[in-house]
């Protein structure tokens, strides 16, 4: 069973710039063709500052870091037994290429279904830009398949 | 660009959905390298069998990001106030997931709840939830 003592542990923020080529990769990833997420002039066009950012992709950036899953090792548990559970955002500020994010991250609730079977691991993430304003705010759950 | 209005729009709309090609193993390579999750489970079948998987399973948020261009394509991104979801069952490589939206309520500060969903080509639901969008009369 995971140690429920962890629960409140705030993980190592980490800083990351938001890059056009990785935005036009996610584009052609999820099959998106909507010039507004490909091209400076069509986002421009379309009021935003540069290539946005697109509504799921604040979770990809708090990926780069040299151990996206230190958190599961901290938590004892295998990454093969994973399952995202639910996952949500807020949006609070629009984020556009070459913007830089900070991720900070707490641990908000670990709790357990069916005898220990399945374990929860709750997070909760504020976002920020460059200039200290919070953009996103992300809340996700995981499932572990003991 | 997407325009609607507020005021076009009514309790029970359909948000107009999407079909998405059926997930391929390439579609997943694409997404771990685009989305910078390399979780093995997702590209590597003798990890996924040590697992007690049959295959690899599908990045659940490459099918949220499926919903997001559902919802991105219906509205303008900066709309979007919020976007939750829950997934319930695994993704498989070859489902063929459709994306569907519909407005649960309406609100006088300008917002609107879609319940959402997407499910494969059997049926079965993949993830449901809901997004809050401000919109302009």
């Amino acid at each position: 069973m995971i140690d429920k003592t962890l629960i409140g542990t705030k993980m190592p923020s980490h800083s990351t710039v938001v890059d056009a080529n990785r935005l036009r990769l996610f584009a052609r990833a999820t099959g998106q063709t909507d010039p507004v997420y490909l091209e400076d002039s069509a986002a421009q066009a379309a009021g935003h500052r540069g290539l946005p950012m697109p509504p799921t992709m604040a979770f990809c950036f708090d990926m780069d870091v040299p151990e996206p899953f230190e958190i599961l090792d901290l938590l004892g548990v295998e990454l093969g037994r994973l399952l995202h559970g639910e996952q949500r955002f807020e949006y609070f500020g629009d984020v556009c290429a070459g913007d830089t994010l900070t991720y900070r991250t707490t641990i908000s609730d670990i709790y357990d279904k069916k005898d220990g079977a399945l374990e929860f691991i709750v997070t909760d993430t504020d976002v920020d830009n460059q200039d200290g304003e919070c953009v996103v705010k992300m809340n996700r759950v995981y499932i572990i398949r003991n | 660009m997407p325009d609607i209005s507020f005021d076009a729009l009514n309790v029970g709309d359909a948000v107009p959905p999407l079909t998405v090609e059926p997930i391929s193993r390439t579609t997943l390579a694409l997404y771990a390298g685009a989305s910078g999750d390399h979780n093995p489970i997702h590209i590597d079948i003798d990890f996924a069998r040590r697992y007690g998987m049959d295959d690899v399973i599908a990045h659940g948020m490459l099918v949220m990001a499926y919903a997001g261009r559902m919802l991105t394509d219906w509205a303008p991104q900066t709309a979007l106030q919020s976007f939750g979801i829950r997934f319930s069952a695994i993704i498989a490589v070859h489902d063929e997931i459709t994306c569907t939206g519909t407005i649960s309520a309406k609100h006088d500060d300008g917002t609107v709840h879609v319940d959402l969903e997407a499910a494969n080509q059997h049926g079965e639901v993949k993830l449901a939830g809901e997004a809050v969008l401000r919109l302009a009369n």
